[in-house]
């Protein structure tokens, strides 16, 4: 299936779920990204079930805040 | 060493003010050249915090920016926030929340509104505080 990863159209075997994707990808500190499918925000209980379909639109954002 | 254009410094320090007495923040965007960046688009965000000590971007305020950037083939540098009080350095919850140590963190302090200070920090492992070299250009 084709699914486009940050911008990136990319071919991954089908049935491919989040947590898995993450690991492909090499993503730096798992624990505390979010990742969003077709601008919606997947729980990370929810990684392992997610099974991406192609087509599908997936970022990975990093929380984005601090203080002063 | 990172670049930024003085048009879109002053945006900041403009965006900034406006926010006040909260803290400013949003997303920068541009190229990279080996080990440089150059900063090529800012984008003024809402502070989700909506607080004088703390910020935060909403994801979805982040993807509409990436998603800008990459219309215009750029990508994503990093990040800005402003300190309305307290110097331009990483406070330690700014270290404590820098989660991508690919991005460039740049903290605009006010706490002199004649004179603002922009610096940019590079944190690896949330701990390794980085200042990067920032140049003005016009």
């Amino acid at each position: 299936m084709t699914i486009t990863v940050a911008g990136t159209k990319k071919e991954y075997e089908d049935g491919l779920t989040v947590d898995k994707l993450v690991t492909l990808e090499n993503v730096e500190m798992p624990d505390y990204v979010t990742v969003t499918i077709n601008d919606n925000i997947i729980e990370h209980d929810d990684f392992a079930g997610t099974e991406l379909k192609t087509g599908d639109s997936v970022e990975f954002l990093y929380f984005m805040g601090g203080g002063c | 060493m990172i670049t930024i254009r003085r048009a879109d410094l002053y945006k900041l320090i403009s965006h900034a003010k406006s926010c006040l007495p909260e803290e400013g923040c949003g997303l920068v965007g541009g190229r990279t050249e080996g080990n440089d960046r150059h900063i090529e688009a800012v984008y003024l965000l809402e502070n989700k915090d909506h607080s004088d000590v703390h910020f935060s971007i909403d994801p979805k305020d982040q993807i509409a920016a990436i998603k800008d950037m990459r219309s215009k083939g750029l990508v994503q540098i990093g990040n800005w926030h402003s300190h309305p009080e307290t110097p331009s350095r990483p406070s330690e919850e700014d270290i404590r929340l820098s989660y991508d140590s690919t991005s460039s963190y740049l903290i605009l302090s006010i706490m002199d509104r004649d004179a603002p200070v922009l610096n940019s920090f590079r944190v690896a492992e949330r701990r390794d505080v980085t200042k990067e070299e920032l140049v003005i250009i016009e």
